[in-house]
Formats: C-alpha cells, structure tokens, sequence
C-alpha cells in the first residue's frame, strides 16, 4: 500500500476497558492535554467527557451478524453509519477515539474496519487499547468473559489505579495479563496517566507494524517451548487459584485457564499453495475461538515477506518489503484465543513446510 | 474494454462547470436549477448557465438529502431536518430534541416529510407522527400509494401506516443489515441495499424473497428506469440493471450488464422519460448509457475523483454530476 495513501486515513484508536477501570478518566486526559490535535469521539454516556473543540457523537452498539452463514462476523452497524458521517466533516479533525462500554467485545468493532469498504478506505484502526483495574481485573477475568476478551485482544494494556495494590499484586496482575496476551505494550498508570503518544498512533494493525509479534515481557526467554502443547495439556478443571504459576527472572508466568496465545515458528521455508489452503481452513474453522492472529512468513522462492493478520474468521495479508540481505527468512505466526488446539495447528503449520 | 474511450461519442463540450467548494453528496434538479448538496453545511444552486449560488443550510455534516419538484431536503449531524427552495430560501422543518443527527429523509405524497434519527422515525404531514423500529433506521422510503412508509433496519424492513397508530406494522423480514431502501413507482416491489455486497427484495404482495447478489462492493446508488422497466445499480465495475417489467420482478432472471470499466460505478441515474442510464465511476468518468443494446455516450472524461452524485431533470434534457473533491457540472443534453 503505497505510503501516503496509509496517511490519509483517519486514525481510530478503540478505548475499552471493563467497568470502572478507567477508560472516562484516560479519554479525558487525552482530549484535555494541550496537543493541538482535534478529535472525533465516539462514545455512549454523553455528559461525562469536558469537550471543547472536539466532535462528540452518541453510539448504540448495535452488533450484527453478517449474512454470510459466518457467526463469528460481527460488524457494529451504529459505527458503519457513523464513521460514515464523520468523513463528510474530513478535515475538521485529527483522529477518531472511540469509547466502548465496558461489557463490549472488541472484535466486531476491528471487524467492521476489515468488512466495511467504505470505511476502510477513508479510516483504520489505529489500536485498541484497555484499561484494566489493578485490584479487581483478575476477580473479573475469572467472572466476566467481556473482560478477558478485552485483555486478549488489546495492542495496549494500562494496568491502571495502581496506586491501589500492593507490588505484589501488582505482579500478580500482571502475570494474569501476560499468561492471556503476551504480545500487547503494558503499561502500569494512576489515573491513566500516560503520554499520548503510547495509546495514539500506535499503528497497530498496520500489515507494516506487524513485526513486533515475539513476546516482549520475558527478555531474552525463548517463549516458543511454552506454547508447542497448548491446548491439550492442561488441567481444565483447576482453576485461577490452583494453577501452577512458574518464574522466570522474578515474573511470574500463568497460563490462563481457557484463553492462550500460540507462537509458532520455522526457519524452513513455507509453500504458499499449502499456508494458505491451511490458514484459510483453519480460520473457518477455529475462527469463533480466535480473537486475533499475526503473522510474518518467508514463502520458498519469494524474496518478499508476506504479513497477514486476522480477526477471527477475516484474514487480511499482503506482501510487505523485500527481505533484507542477511535477514534470517523466518516464518512466525501467533494466535490468541480460547481452548486452540495448540497441537493441531503447530502440526498444521509445520506440514506447510515447502 | 478500454477505460479511456476515445471512440465514443461525447457531449463533454455541451459542460457547464460548477465550482462546488466541498466534496458533493448528491445532486438534484429543482425545475432547470441543479441543485449539489455538500458534505458539509452548504448547498449548491446553479443555472444551466450562470454563477452558482451557496446557500448555507446545516451546522455541520449533511448526513442525508432527498428532493421532489419543489424543494431539497436535507438533514444534518446538527439535529436539524431543513427544506431549501430553487430560490435558495430555507425552511426548518424540524429539530431533534437531542440534537442527534438526521440519518435518513425522505419525502412522501402532498408535501409529507420523513426523517430518522437512530432507532426513532418521524413523519410530518398534518401532524407529527413517530415510530420506534427495532433496530436504528437504515433507509426511508413512502410508497406510492396509500400513506405508508417503508423503513429498512437490522434483519429486514418495516413497513409503518403514519395516520394508522393502531395498525400493526407490516414486517418483512431478512438477516443482515439494511442500509437503504427503495420502492417500485408501481409499489409492488420493495428493495433494500445490505451491508452485504447484495441486495433484497420483496414482492409485497406476497412477500416473496428476491436475492441480488455477486456484487464486488456495497450497493449505495439506486435508481428504477423510466416506468421502473430495471433497477439500475452500482457496486460492481458495471452498471448492473434487474428486471422488474413482470410480475416475478428479477426472480430467476440474470441482470443486464452494462458499460464495463476497470473502475468501479459509484453513482447511477435514469432518464425519466427514455432507458437511458447516467453512471458515474471512481475514475470521475461519466457515461451515458442506453439500455436495449448498450450504447454508450461519455457525458464527462475520467480523470479527478470519484463521481458520487447524478441526476437529471424532468425532461431528461439535463443532467448534473458532482466528484467527491467538489468538481460539479450541468451537461445539457437539449
């Protein structure tokens, strides 16, 4: 895509969160702090946000399925109509914030950017970043499936009302959140307090920006080994409390109980025409419990790397740049999801093998 | 196919070009004065010759816009719901208590008006009537006859009796999102436009399903052709035309296909009088195209952005487009 057409989009960061984590407080810092920058909001309680020179417009989340025999492709229909009413007013503002409420599940929100082709030619969707409550995130990722879905889909996580734990439950939620995403930026705040520049404009589902899919919590830990047996090898009837919590350089590391991520990886090239006919199977069929998936692939005889992402059962990839003299051709997917059959998918990805 | 079209008869040169100052949105004919509603705020009135006219209507973005022969009408992000004359003279009809933004608009037998707002429709005839579809409105439509109002929402469309509270609304019902909706001039056939690349249709007096799918893109221009012989439509590289001449409308026929372009057609508009179709493409060209055996005529040479409003006036000897970045014209065809 060529680079200035990227520019012209309108940048939509999604701000989720579950009840009373903070997402008002993070939306207020952000449209109060002196930038210069204009902003369209989109949320769903007017009354609580102080605006000045920003564009403010009700929501209703209206998710719908698309009739496409697909139930995993939700679209939020009130956002088709309003993303499309706010590009008549292009021009009178920077970037689109959008505010969900705190039960909302991010996925039809991104997916209404994949499906909608009006609006992914005029907007993009920038990130999606969650505020999670220090001291009552892990009570809700055991009672509230919004909740976890929200961590498990995040670019951005802020732990936020630190100021209300302990360092040791500090670490503790921490390792919760790592053992569900280990892929998205954290940040631990009071108040929401952070610079901008960390929640807007990250440009996280950009094909371009899809490099940074290893792990970034664990240094130097090599965190292929913790995953090749992912899904058949826990104990589902433990549960939080019970479950074994290993260390490593003083973290410690969870597996949540039902939501993983999978990283997998080969340094043998692939053969296209058996990735695709696989991935494109295993999206129809898994894509329900998929959240998000990424990738970065070196296809046997292509100079090229080849990026896709996906959200549940939409995959959206492209060839990206040649790869560089000296770069190691590495083939790296990641999914994140509920109960993956972690075998079956390291087995699918291997017999890609060109 | 060739996208340039040097070989085709042209009326380029019969142009009067209209400077609209803003991305236009739709393009209407009041008598022989065009009339280019803007993304934002203002509307645009020119002659077939002389200076246009900006006429101020809406505080922010116009959201939706329909016309009969007397009067635009428009509703706006500010709330308001606001007819504007030939003369450029504007009239508030209505403003939102909530001042949420006007979605829909459309205008209905002896002056009637409707409009939505999220999930709430409004029509004002002799009185103000409201009705509260399901899910928010996505299209708005008056059928010929009879005083009823056909509404397309979430998993189909409603069709509501303004002047009859009491009467149960008659529902149509198909998964998916409806985003627009349009009614046969003779009213037995009811269309919607999905979120889907596809539309749907009724027979009303049965109820009977219609599918139009296998486009490339959404469908967001409609228009039947003189007598509502085809549906033409865009959201393909195409113009695609149903049948709606027999009484099965376009069920088990395959639609006509005109004027192939490796770009997509982005506006449509029929002749009133004649099957002739006005395609716009995202390439900024504009043909004329007649529907029996496809010949071609370029009304506006591609080059610019996309073209994303048509229309003729009543006799067909005129016809106004506007671009997406504020390129306008009358071509006069008389």
């Amino acid at each position: 895509m060529p680079e200035e057409e990227v520019q012209e989009k309108v940048p939509v960061t999604v701000l989720t969160g579950y009840l009373g984590a903070g997402k008002t407080t993070l939306l207020n810092r952000i449209l109060s702090e002196q930038h210069g920058k204009k902003y369209a909001v989109i949320v769903n309680e007017f009354g609580e946000i102080g605006i000045d020179n920003d564009i403010v417009v009700g929501a209703d989340e209206e998710v719908f399925e698309m009739n496409n025999g697909c139930i995993c492709c939700t679209v939020r229909g009130d956002l088709v109509r309003i993303l499309d009413g706010l590009m008549r007013r292009k021009g009178k503002f920077d970037a689109i914030i959008l505010e969900t409420t705190g039960l909302a599940d991010p996925a039809p929100v991104a997916q209404t950017f994949f499906i909608d082709e009006n609006i992914g030619r005029k907007t993009r969707l920038d990130a999606v970043v969650t505020v999670a409550d220090a001291k009552w995130l892990n009570d809700r990722l055991k009672d509230a499936p919004e909740a976890k879905n929200q961590i498990a889909f995040a670019d951005v996580i802020l732990i936020n009302k630190i100021d209300l734990v302990t360092p040791e439950e500090l670490s503790e939620v921490e390792a919760r959140i790592r053992g569900i995403n280990p892929y998205a930026k954290v940040h631990k705040t009071q108040r929401a307090k952070i610079e901008l520049d960390q929640v807007l404009g990250r440009n996280a589902f950009d094909l371009d920006r899809i490099l940074d899919i290893e792990p970034n919590f664990l240094g130097a830990d090599d965190h292929d080994h913790h995953h090749h047996d992912h899904g058949h090898d826990h104990d589902h009837h433990h549960d939080h409390d019970h479950k074994p919590a290993h260390s490593h350089g003083g973290l410690k590391h969870y597996h949540d109980e039902d939501m993983q991520s999978i990283s997998l990886r080969t340094d043998k090239p692939l053969n296209p025409d058996k990735f695709f006919p696989w991935v494109q199977e295993l999206v129809q069929k898994e894509g329900p419990s998929i959240l998000r998936c990424k990738g970065i692939l070196s296809f046997k005889g292509d100079d090229e790397r080849f990026v896709f992402q996906g959200v549940h059962m939409i995959l959206d990839g492209d060839h990206q740049r040649p790869w560089k003299d000296g770069e190691k051709r590495n083939s790296r997917i990641v999914f994140i999801g509920r109960n993956l059959p972690g075998k079956a998918i390291a087995e699918g990805f291997e017999s890609c093998v060109a | 196919m060739s996208d340039t079209r040097n070989e085709t008869v042209s009326v380029v040169e019969r142009t009067h070009s209209v400077a609209a100052s803003g991305p236009v949105i739709a393009a209407h004919f009041l008598g022989k004065t065009a009339v280019f509603a803007l993304a934002e705020e203002a509307i645009v009135l020119a002659e077939p010759t002389g200076e246009p006219k900006t006429v101020a209507v809406h505080g922010g973005a116009i959201l939706a816009v329909t016309a009969n022969d007397n009067a635009i009408l428009t509703g706006g992000d500010d709330g308001k719901v606001i007819t504007t004359n030939a003369k450029g003279q504007s009239r508030d009809v209505a403003t939102d208590p909530k001042h949420r933004w006007i979605d829909r608009v459309a205008l209905g037998p002896d002056g009637a008006i409707a409009w939505s707002a999220g999930k709430s429709v409004f029509v004002q005839a002799k009185e103000l009537r409201t009705f509260e579809t399901p899910s928010t409105a996505g299209g708005l439509a008056f059928l010929p006859k009879g005083f009823r109002l056909a509404i397309a929402h979430y998993n189909g469309a409603t069709l509501w009796f303004p002047n009859a509270p009491q009467a149960e609304p008659e529902r149509l019902e198909w998964k998916g999102s409806h985003l627009g909706v349009i009614v046969h001039p003779d009213g037995r056939f009811l269309v919607t436009s999905m979120q889907e690349p596809m539309l749907h249709g009724w027979r009303l007096m049965d109820h009977q399903h219609m599918r139009m799918s296998g486009y490339a893109s959404r469908v967001t221009s409609l228009a039947w052709t003189a007598g509502g012989r085809f549906l033409a439509t865009s959201g393909a590289n195409q113009i695609i035309l149903w049948p709606f001449h027999s009484k099965e409308g376009p069920m088990g026929k395959q639609p006509k296909i005109l004027a192939p372009s490796e770009h997509k057609v982005e506006a449509v508009a029929c002749h009133p009088k004649q099957d002739i179709v006005a395609a716009g493409y995202t390439d900024g060209m504009v043909l004329l195209v007649r529907v029996d055996d496809g010949a071609e005529i370029l009304a506006k040479r591609p080059g610019g952005a996309p073209v994303t409003a048509l229309a003729w006036n009543a006799d067909g000897s005129l016809l106004a487009f506007g671009t997406e970045n504020g390129e306008a014209g009358i071509v006069n065809l008389a």
